[in-house]
């Protein structure tokens, strides 16, 4: 393995700090589960707003991708 | 390499895996969904048709698109809403698995960018989608009481943080036995330990059925198009992001390589 790198000298992979990554991953993951909720689970157990027009419009998507839907 | 690069590289990938996954769900999972609210509207599957209404839920047909309480039709559900569905979760999935490859580059033993991004998405497919399919599997229309979905979401939900959290896990244990003990005994040891915890954890929930005598075929072909949507769309975003964040690489790699030799002059 030694022999390997010696001939293809590959360039230090440098990872990327984690106060670097901490805003970026807080906005994704915040904002993406907020978008799965309303996909996923919105107006099966709790409704925000109230109303089925939420689960009836992404009724299909939320069987196929395997969410229970009702 | 920053966060920026994986992010925007991560939605794109989700936008495009959006498409192939669109297609599949709507050419093969499509018709297994009408042909389920085909058997509700049967009578087939008395568990779900006794009370259409009181379950604040309904399925409306093209041809009686006009049913009181149904806001959305048949042929808006199966179009619009399903892209809706698909491409808002394939997008979000993406940026997800764009910024934990972010994380995981040169945090994974000896990988380069594109194989560590690569491990990302297929380690995030199996934990975040697989397992909880196998223990809750997807059900379409007409199969499910409307009375239990609160305890059936918080069981799926509870399978799929349990797996995910036992991959987060598993994935830190190689880590750490991968200096002492090789690649080869880590994935292997950890690759136990995660299956250990999921199985355990799968045993120990409760079992959901609720098919009554709603036919095991359509059951099978809805649950095959589930798998294959949810598949394509991983992939893709694998694939995709693998290609991208390779090619990004070998540009820097190029640079750096450059910027040595003209050092060295």
């Amino acid at each position: 393995m030694s022999q390997a790198s010696a001939i293809t000298p590959e360039i230090e992979i440098p990872s990327i700090p984690v106060t670097q990554l901490a805003p970026w991953a807080a906005f994704v993951f915040l904002t993406a589960a907020i978008v799965l909720f309303f996909i996923s689970a919105d107006q099966g157990v709790v409704s925000i707003p109230s109303g089925t027009a939420i689960h009836e419009w992404v009724h299909d998507g939320r069987h196929l991708l395997g969410f229970p839907c009702h | 390499m920053t966060p920026r690069t994986f992010l925007v590289r991560g939605l794109l990938a989700g936008l495009l895996a959006g498409f192939f996954s669109f297609a599949v769900a709507y050419t093969v999972g499509e018709p297994q969904v009408d042909a389920a609210i085909a058997v509700e509207e049967a009578g087939a599957a008395p568990a779900h048709s006794d009370q259409p209404a009181s379950d604040g839920h309904s399925h409306s047909h093209a041809d009686s698109g006009e049913d009181s309480g149904t806001q959305v039709s048949r042929g808006t559900q199966s179009t619009w809403g399903l892209a809706t569905g698909i491409f808002a979760v394939s997008i979000a999935i993406g940026g997800v698995v764009g910024l934990v490859s972010a994380f995981a580059v040169g945090r994974l033993g000896r990988l380069r960018p594109g194989q560590s991004t690569a491990v990302v998405a297929l380690l995030g497919f199996v934990a975040v989608w697989l397992v909880p399919f196998l223990k809750y599997p997807a059900t379409p229309p007409a199969v499910g009481n409307g009375d239990t979905i609160g305890d059936r979401t918080l069981y799926f939900f509870s399978i799929q943080a349990i797996s995910v959290l036992a991959m987060i896990g598993a994935v830190l244990l190689a880590r750490r036995l991968l200096a002492g003990h090789g690649a080869y005994r880590a994935v292997l040891v950890s690759g136990a330990a995660f299956l250990a915890v999921t199985i355990v954890a799968g045993l120990l929930l409760p079992t959901v059925n609720e098919i009554g005598d709603f036919p095991g075929d359509t059951l099978w072909y809805f649950r095959r198009a589930s798998l294959l949507t949810n598949a394509t769309m991983w992939a893709a975003i694998g694939v995709i992001l693998t290609g991208l964040v390779g090619k990004v690489h070998e540009h820097e790699s190029a640079v750096a390589a450059r910027r040595d030799l003209a050092a060295s002059l």
